[in-house]
């Protein structure tokens, strides 16, 4: 199929890329990566839009360490967050996610803003950043605003940016000496969605456990965190399974969806107990 | 003369080894010469709209808005194609009782799958044709869809094609022997249900086809991504009436095909059609959607089966009902009742038995259309036989390799009828297994699964022996009254240089087959395979044959080069006789040189005698014939079917808290007659097998109970991927053929045949301690688990 796009522009800069966006008519779509816009568009899922290309800005990539904080450009890309080794020091869990993300092609090209802001419930990154508590950070016609996590995803493809906005880049509490950052999924092949995912975070304060691919939107299932603070791992599966509603569809149903969820807490838990699993 | 093909010091020992093929660096270096790569003057794009519901009355047809779309030249209905291009029926006489309705190239009163083609658009560019497409309103009255195969005969189910009386096409029984006499008197029965999920062949080329028409020649060009350009010719002719003559495919590099490109598609013949009606060339491309949508499916059967087995495990009887749903027509010209005509001659196929009784129902209904996809019916066969095997061993506690042991046919039976009427030649199932079993070291993996298991780790080996059916005679279409030839030709030429032009009725779609005619070609002569060049795909120029399909080029075609070949070498030796006034008996012609047989001694270049034939031929003896150009043909008279044999082994573990398999190893070991390249053979099992593996794991076109698809695209319809596919080990046994001096059968979908048997029993074995069992492909997590009991609903 034929893509069928309303217009291009390529933003200079932030302020740019806002009135292009403000000028659109609400037809416009921010274009970093394009892994999963341009696709959805060769499908003529998307139609009309005027792209804003803001692949070009070069203040919205890299990753840097500000105090207790790691700071990640919206425009990172997923190759270069798998390798970087401040990431690797400090959010060990989002280089762990790269490895589960598609293609070699496909970490090269999409980034971090850019999954963040699709909020597909199946990706790996929002569910990360969930369990990591990291802060969003948007830039709009007003200026610009930060957005916790756990408020930033609302529904499939929904996230609480305006259409005027743009996601510039996140900022995550750097990892504590002694903190396990563990990541597990199941995908029926090799840089597939995953069926279910689940990260799990120790830290001195206790457990944070997200998951992906249960729901509309990535899931912090403070039942299991509770229960897991607590000492009691059958208490957590079974939290766990009271607060996923995960979808059914040609690959999984529900139930299969929200055992495989209990199975995955209990193997990261196993891991943080440095049990091979 | 025979050739000692097995003496790898012979002169000019092409056939045997492993050769570069003549058309890899084109194709890696994007010189390839796809469809898509070609751009005619003043030529169209098409586009359709396609039928968004399962099965409807067509009722007005709104085009003014697509009308309107800039770069739109013109816009078709079913009834306007009507007027110009004659409807077909699929069916064939030799499939008694097989009835499909007539068919359009576009929808004409109703559209009966999602996907079918009713309005076709055609403009200055694709972007153009989809655009105004996608504003085509059509009124679609829905009417009830029938979706579900085992209920689609009730008396409450609407009826597709009233015409037709009933929803079924097809059904045969085959039935040999006491099979209720068996199953009584038996040691031990035992049953199991077999469902094989949808398919489709996700080829790399999508389905491509550019068709120009000449009015001032009265002739039709279709470049054709096909795997049967002739059949395509006779085609286009009678259903356009232009006379066969008139008409050309020319295929050139073709993406990748496994069956898919082997049939009539009706937006195929439609921009045939338009091409004719507007004369101007036009070009259609189906995009992975329209491929998901259109593209044949296959292998939608689900079975009820049962086996009887004495205490020594030799097996006494084997029943099988087969059913599969093949959409609303049977397709065109092969019609899609083979398939479960394959079920039925396959099924019990390595196994020397008696009570057999095996029916197949074909069914229609409202889903694509299905038809034959790489290996036909094979690995449902094999999946419902082998999996029988495998629970009657382990019913009477016996290992699975012995079983087959006790039952195979002996390695010096042949030739032998099967209980299914088929005919072997010849066969080599023991020495296969034998074999196989010290290929994969069958004790010492036994000892490792005994061991994993003690860690807690559930790993199996699953065997799958399986037979393949090569080489097709007439019996297998022309019998019917298709316009399939079972014949191939080639026609092999000198040029003044002393290179060699073969010309070759079957055809190259990425597998390898000019590989094997140049090398063929440069063991029959006499010359290196750099020195001969192959042309295929062109019904204007090639010799009239049937293409590349049922595992027959290298059988058929490969033969009928080594045929033209050696009548050129003859040719040639008569000529260098003459001019060197030597006896043509005592000369040969090595590596492009005439030699002395005897010593060796080079006596003249095939240069200077090509020098000497064309431009000197004044220096030649009168009467002396100089015919360089020879050509020669070859169709199989004394066996329908070339049978091949061959087991696969799998060896696997189950994760049973998440029910995914990892594959760990894989084997097989085939036998295919003459290995003409080792290397090509190796890769067409190692391919086939991993079709095979995606149908055990991850193949399954799902639709909902409206007849809506459900995952038409690469992220949900999954194929298998590098990542998850296991080390293969490929051995082989050869037993020419006798029917042919080359000796080769086909090796094309052996691998495919056997893998997801091999697979369901290894998942079979690593669960039995469990008490769990699976017989529904592909075996996904989900169902593993459910085996397993592990899902609370």
């Amino acid at each position: 199929m034929k893509a069928s796009a309303g217009g291009y522009a390529r933003a200079e800069s932030v302020r740019h890329a806002l009135d292009l966006l403000a000028g659109s008519d609400g037809q416009g779509r921010v274009l970093a990566g394009g892994q999963s816009l341009v696709a959805a568009m060769n499908m003529r899922l998307s139609v009309g839009d005027l792209l804003v290309d803001i692949s070009k800005i070069s203040e919205l990539s890299g990753i840097a360490v500000e105090g207790d904080t790691l700071r990640i450009g919206a425009l990172t890309r997923h190759a270069q967050v798998g390798t970087d080794p401040q990431v690797q020091a400090h959010a060990p869990l989002l280089k762990d996610a790269v490895a589960h993300i598609a293609h070699a092609a496909i970490r090269n090209r999409g980034t971090i803003g850019g999954a963040l802001a699709h909020a597909d419930p199946a990706a790996e990154f929002p569910a990360c950043t969930l369990a990591l508590g990291a802060t969003m950070h948007a830039e709009g016609p007003d200026g610009s605003r930060s957005i916790a996590v756990e408020d930033f995803f609302e529904e499939v493809f929904t996230t609480a940016l305006n259409e005027d906005e743009i996601l510039t880049g996140i900022t995550l509490p750097i990892a504590e000496a002694g903190e396990m950052q563990i990541l597990e999924e199941v995908a029926r092949r090799s840089g597939d969605y995953a069926l279910v995912g689940l990260c799990l975070a120790k830290r001195a304060a206790g457990h944070r456990v997200a998951l992906f691919s249960v729901g509309p939107k990535p899931v912090l299932a403070m039942g299991a965190m509770a229960a897991l603070d607590a000492g009691d791992l059958d208490a957590a599966v079974d939290a766990l399974s009271a607060e996923i509603d995960p979808p059914s569809d040609t690959q999984a149903s529900a139930a299969y969806r929200r055992h495989l969820g209990g199975v995955l807490l209990r193997r990261a838990v196993a891991r943080l107990k440095g049990d091979a699993a | 003369m025979t050739i000692p093909f097995n003496n790898p010091d012979r002169p000019n020992s092409y056939i045997g080894k492993t050769v570069p093929r003549p058309n890899a660096a084109k194709l890696v270096q994007g010189r390839g010469r796809y469809v898509d790569d070609i751009v005619l003057p003043r030529m169209l794009h098409v586009a359709f709209s396609r039928s968004t519901v399962a099965h409807a009355k067509i009722g007005t047809i709104d085009l003014e808005e697509a009308k309107a779309v800039k770069g739109v030249v013109r816009i078709f209905t079913g009834a306007d194609l009507a007027e110009v291009c004659s409807p077909w029926v699929a069916v064939l006489a030799h499939l008694k009782g097989l009835k499909s309705p007539p068919q359009h190239p576009l929808a004409v009163d109703r559209a009966c799958w999602v996907g079918e083609p009713v309005v076709a658009v055609v403009a200055t560019t694709r972007a153009a044709a989809e655009e105004a497409a996608s504003m085509v309103i059509v009124d679609f009255e829905e009417l009830p869809a029938v979706t579900d195969t085992m209920t689609a005969l009730d008396k409450d189910a609407p009826v597709i094609h009233p015409d037709l009386g009933d929803n079924l096409a097809f059904r045969r029984l085959h039935e040999a022997g006491d099979v209720d006499a068996a199953f009584e008197t038996a040691h031990k029965v035992v049953s199991a249900s077999f469902r094989t999920a949808r398919h489709t062949g996700v080829t790399l080329e999508p389905r491509s086809i550019l068709v120009d028409w000449n009015p001032a020649e009265g002739q039709m060009t279709a470049y054709h991504a096909t795997q049967a350009p002739h059949m395509m010719q006779t085609v286009f002719a009678k259903h356009l009436d232009i006379p066969e003559s008139r008409v050309r495919v020319i295929c050139g590099d073709v993406g990748g095909s496994y069956g898919i490109k082997v049939h009539v598609y009706p937006d195929e013949v439609a921009t045939a059609a338009m091409a004719k009606v507007m004369g101007r060339p036009i070009k259609f491309i189906a995009d992975r959607l329209e491929s998901y949508t259109t593209d044949i499916h296959a292998r939608d059967h689900e079975i009820e089966a049962k086996i009887a087995v004495d205490a020594d495990g030799k097996i006494l009887a084997m029943d099988v009902d087969d059913w599969t749903g093949i959409g609303p027509y049977s397709v065109y010209p092969r019609t899609s009742a083979i398939e479960g005509n394959q079920v039925v001659n396959l099924c019990g196929g390595p196994y020397d038995f008696a009570n057999y009784r095996a029916q197949t129902s074909v069914v229609f209904q409202n889903k694509t259309p299905t038809c034959q996809y790489r290996a036909v019916g094979h690995p449902i066969a094999v999946a419902i036989t082998e999996g029988l095997v495998d629970m009657a061993a382990a019913a009477i506690g016996m290992d699975p390799v012995e079983i087959r042991r006790r039952n195979m046919y002996a390695d010096d039976a042949y030739p032998a009828t099967s209980p299914a009427n088929m005919k072997f030649e010849s066969l080599s199932h023991h020495a296969s297994m034998d074999k196989l079993t010290e290929m994969m070291d069958y004790d010492a993996l036994r000892a490792d699964q005994t061991e994993a298991r003690k860690q807690g780790k559930y790993r199996g080996i699953g065997i799958a022996s399986f037979i393949e059916l090569t080489n097709p005679s007439p019996f297998m279409y022309g019998i019917g009254g298709a316009r399939i030839s079972a014949q191939d030709g080639c026609t092999v030429r000198m040029d003044p240089d002393g290179s060699v032009v073969a010309l070759s009725g079957v055809t190259e779609q990425g597998q390898g087959t000019e590989a094997m005619l140049s090398q063929v070609v440069a063991e029959g002569v006499g010359v290196d395979p750099s020195n001969v060049r192959v042309i295929t795909g062109d019904t204007q120029v090639t010799p009239y044959g049937g293409g590349t399909w049922a595992s027959r080029g290298a059988g058929i075609g490969g033969e009928a080069a080594l045929q033209a070949a050696r009548a050129l070498r003859a040719s040639i030796l008569e000529v260098a006789a003459a001019m060197l006034q030597a006896d043509a008996g005592r000369l040969d012609i090595r590596d492009g040189q005439v030699v002395d047989m005897d010593s060796g001694e080079e006596r003249m270049p095939l240069a200077e005698l090509g020098r000497i034939v064309y431009f000197r031929g004044d220096t030649l003896p009168k009467d002396l014939p100089r015919e360089l150009v020879q050509t020669r043909h070859f169709i199989t008279m004394e066996y329908p079917f070339a049978f091949t044999n061959g087991v696969q082994a799998s060896y696997l573990e189950v994760d049973t808290d998440t029910g995914v398999v990892t594959l760990l190893k894989h084997w097989c070991v085939e036998d295919c007659g003459r290995v003409i390249n080792p290397q090509l053979v190796d890769e067409q099992i190692r391919g086939g097998i991993v079709q095979g593996l995606g149908g055990a794991l991850y193949e399954e076109i799902h639709y909902d109970e409206d007849g809506q698809l459900l995952n038409g695209s690469m992220a949900d319809y999954l194929v298998p991927m590098a990542a998850e596919m296991p080390d293969m080990q490929v051995g082989h046994v050869e037993t020419p053929t006798k029917e042919s001096e080359l000796g080769a059968k086909g090796a094309g979908e052996a691998g495919t045949a056997g893998a997801p048997a091999a697979v369901m029993n290894a998942i079979n074995d690593a669960l039995r301690p469990l008490g769990a069992q699976v017989t529904e492909m592909p075996f996904t997590p989900e169902r593993i688990l459910r085996a397993l009991g592990k899902l609370q609903d």
